[in-house]
């Protein structure tokens, strides 16, 4: 059973009086442990379509299922609930609680979820772990490299073990070096299973995720506008000899001296 | 909750400055009411001490004219008024509760009286032999009115310890002469309540002079009275009562049986009138408590204002936040929780408003109290309302804002960064 089933979705946003239609009969099936990227230049219905799987936003028409159920005619707070049961979200800017430190901006989902306090922080520092922060667990955002809030966005959004993780841009903000270790993680969190759909704008990112879908005037597009490897679709992430080809030359462009993290986070806020 | 409130202060904290000119109206507010009602409740608290806790249980009767005590220092002998016979005085005496009567002639503002050359400005009493045991006077020094005082017609006076100091510079008076009307009298004696500070009060007058530290008394034999002043002159009766509850009884039947008795024909605006302490304090009380009452709708717009800021700055933080609203309803907050949240840190704000306003109210008291001898009384259940009320002001005024967040769209809320 796909995880995620979407089936001729359209949506329309009023401009004046006149409702302009943003995606057009979309249809997408994610089957879990997927690792996809859509693509799509600015203004091409992208994150619409991004803030429609993220339950952020409801569709003009068609039908979604998450997990096997449809869902329609839900009201704010029972997508609140999916939100935070189901799906984990990374964004480009991180959007870290800029007054709570590294663990509590984890646990945070969990403290929705009605999860006592002594399980949260277990679970917050597990995550943390899980993406190389254990040690930051006590900073604050702003005491932290761009990098390590996203990696911390990150945990937040896999603590509460969700069916799947959205990320909009998640290098958008950061440099070369921090984005690959983003993408680092998103491999092993894919290996682990985890379906992950990631939206960008950069070949070289879209690259890194075993599937690509092009998105361009609100329609969706599969496979034809994809890289040079579509015949290894189906052999597994580790022989996609092209993507990590590319994913590659993203590590062997950047210059190697290590990231001065003190001046990053400056320049974050 | 707790995480609500953990937050509400982390919010509080970080714009101190904010806070604290946003809590300023609530504070100001809060801080004049509770200091009102410490002073209304002391005031009250003392005028009951001073009249009932007096210990005397003395009801007064005197001539009225319409709703006035008639005053001999205005007016002549009040038509068909008769003087009180020693034969009434036993009559009044056998009311029941009664357990003395007094019979007395009073000018509350002399001006013909001098030590010296210095004017005496207190009250003067022409009394019989009844009178100081009625008041229960003691004398400190000297000696009191003898039968043979009142029968040879002396010109003696006795003085009370205000008087000793006001008049006669503290010196003991015994053995001195006053010039009362162009007379020499003699000063033999010097009286004093039983109990420290309690003061004779015969009406609303004599209770404000002693607020305003009473000038003195000096008391001479009836029988002399009329060579300072008139000859049959209406007379006041003192009646002292078994215990404070027969006051009122006593007092009104004594009233009713002195106009029956004393009053000749129909003059309707002369009347005996009864004035116990128990009534005069609730009126006091009650003068003191409208005028204060208005005060605190005065300190009420105060909190109204104070209200309003606070809706004010918590539609600027929500603006200023919207990107934490968003990002925590994305992540899976639900309405409630949002709105529990704002409603929350703007209840935290006005009751810390409150409590500080609460301090601030209590050491103002206290301080009012000491510079102009108001006495004050702390009521711990007008700290109670006033730090529910202050917080209940918060959950009113927030709640505008707090909706406005809970309904926040997130997308709206995350595109804005």
């Amino acid at each position: 059973m796909p995880i995620l089933k979407l089936t001729d979705i359209c949506k329309d946003y009023m401009q004046g009086k006149e409702p302009v239609r943003v995606l057009k009969n979309v249809n997408m099936t994610v089957e879990k442990g997927d690792y996809l990227a859509i693509m799509g230049p600015s203004g091409s219905g992208k994150t619409t379509l991004m803030n429609i799987i993220g339950c952020l936003d409801v569709p003009t028409s068609g039908s979604y299922e998450l997990d096997g159920k449809n869902l329609k005619d839900l009201t704010d707070d029972d997508l609140a609930e999916i939100r935070n049961k189901h799906l984990g979200f990374v964004f480009q800017s991180f959007h870290l609680l800029p007054k709570m430190d590294a663990l509590d901006n984890v646990a945070l989902p969990l403290l929705y979820a009605g999860v006592p306090v002594q399980e949260r922080r277990e679970r917050a520092a597990q995550a943390l772990k899980s993406v190389g922060l254990e040690e930051r667990m006590h900073f604050l955002p702003n005491q932290m490299s761009g990098g390590q809030c996203q990696r911390v966005a990150i945990a937040r959004a896999i603590v509460g073990k969700p069916d799947l993780l959205l990320a909009d841009e998640p290098t958008g903000a950061l440099d070369t070096k921090a984005g690959n270790q983003i993408m680092d993680i998103f491999r092993q969190l894919s290996q682990e299973g985890m379906t992950i759909i990631m939206i960008t704008h950069e070949p070289s990112i879209a690259a890194c995720a075993d599937k690509t879908y092009r998105i361009l005037d609100g329609e969706l597009h599969t496979g034809e506008v994809q890289q040079e490897g579509d015949a290894d679709e189906e052999t597994g992430s580790e022989e996609h000899k092209s993507e990590e080809a590319l994913c590659e030359e993203r590590e062997s462009a950047q210059d190697e001296t290590a990231a001065d993290f003190s001046e990053e986070s400056q320049s974050e806020e | 909750m707790t995480e609500n409130i953990r937050l509400a202060f982390q919010g509080i904290w970080g714009h101190k400055m904010r806070s604290v000119l946003t809590m300023l109206g609530i504070i100001i507010g809060i801080a004049a009411i509770i200091t009102i009602v410490s002073t209304i409740q002391g005031t009250n608290e003392q005028i009951k001490e001073n009249l009932i806790g007096a210990g005397n249980n003395v009801v007064t009767v005197q001539l009225n004219e319409g709703s006035y005590p008639y005053d001999m220092a205005w007016n002549g002998n009040p038509d068909g008024v008769r003087v009180i016979t020693e034969k009434t005085r036993q009559e009044l005496k056998e009311i029941a509760g009664v357990e003395e009567v007094s019979l007395y002639c009073a000018r509350n503002y002399s001006d013909g009286l001098y030590y010296q050359n210095i004017r005496y400005s207190g009250q003067i009493f022409g009394i019989d032999e009844y009178y100081l045991n009625v008041y229960g006077y003691q004398v400190k020094s000297g000696r009191g009115f003898t039968q043979s005082d009142y029968d040879n017609y002396r010109k003696v006076v006795l003085v009370d310890t205000n008087t000793v100091k006001n008049l006669f510079g503290g010196e003991d008076p015994v053995g001195k002469t006053v010039e009362l009307n162009s007379d020499a009298f003699t000063v033999v004696g010097v009286v004093a309540l039983s109990e420290e500070f309690a003061p004779t009060i015969n009406s609303m007058k004599d209770y404000q002079l002693y607020m305003n530290n009473s000038t003195g008394a000096i008391y001479l034999p009836d029988s002399v009275w009329p060579t300072a002043y008139r000859f049959d002159e209406p007379q006041s009766v003192a009646i002292k009562v078994v215990n404070t509850d027969a006051m009122t009884s006593a007092g009104q039947d004594a009233a009713d049986l002195l106009n029956q008795k004393q009053i000749a024909g129909s003059n309707s605006k002369l009347q005996y009138r009864s004035q116990d302490m128990l009534e005069q304090a609730q009126q006091l009380q009650k003068m003191s408590e409208s005028t204060n009452t208005q005060l605190i709708w005065i300190a009420s717009i105060s909190l109204l204002v104070g209200g309003i800021g606070v809706m004010n700055i918590m539609l600027v933080s929500v603006t200023e936040r919207t990107a934490e609203i968003g990002l925590k309803k994305a992540i899976g907050a639900k309405k409630k929780r949002i709105l529990l949240q704002f409603l929350t840190e703007s209840a935290v704000l006005t009751s810390m408003g409150g409590l500080i306003g609460v301090i601030t109210g209590v050491i103002m008291a206290q301080l009012i109290s000491s510079m102009v001898q108001i006495p004050v009384s702390i009521s711990l259940p007008a700290i109670a309302v006033a730090v529910v009320f202050s917080t209940l002001i918060g959950v009113v005024f927030g709640m505008l804002p707090a909706v406005q967040a809970a309904n926040l769209n997130p997308i709206e809320a995350l595109r804005r960064d």
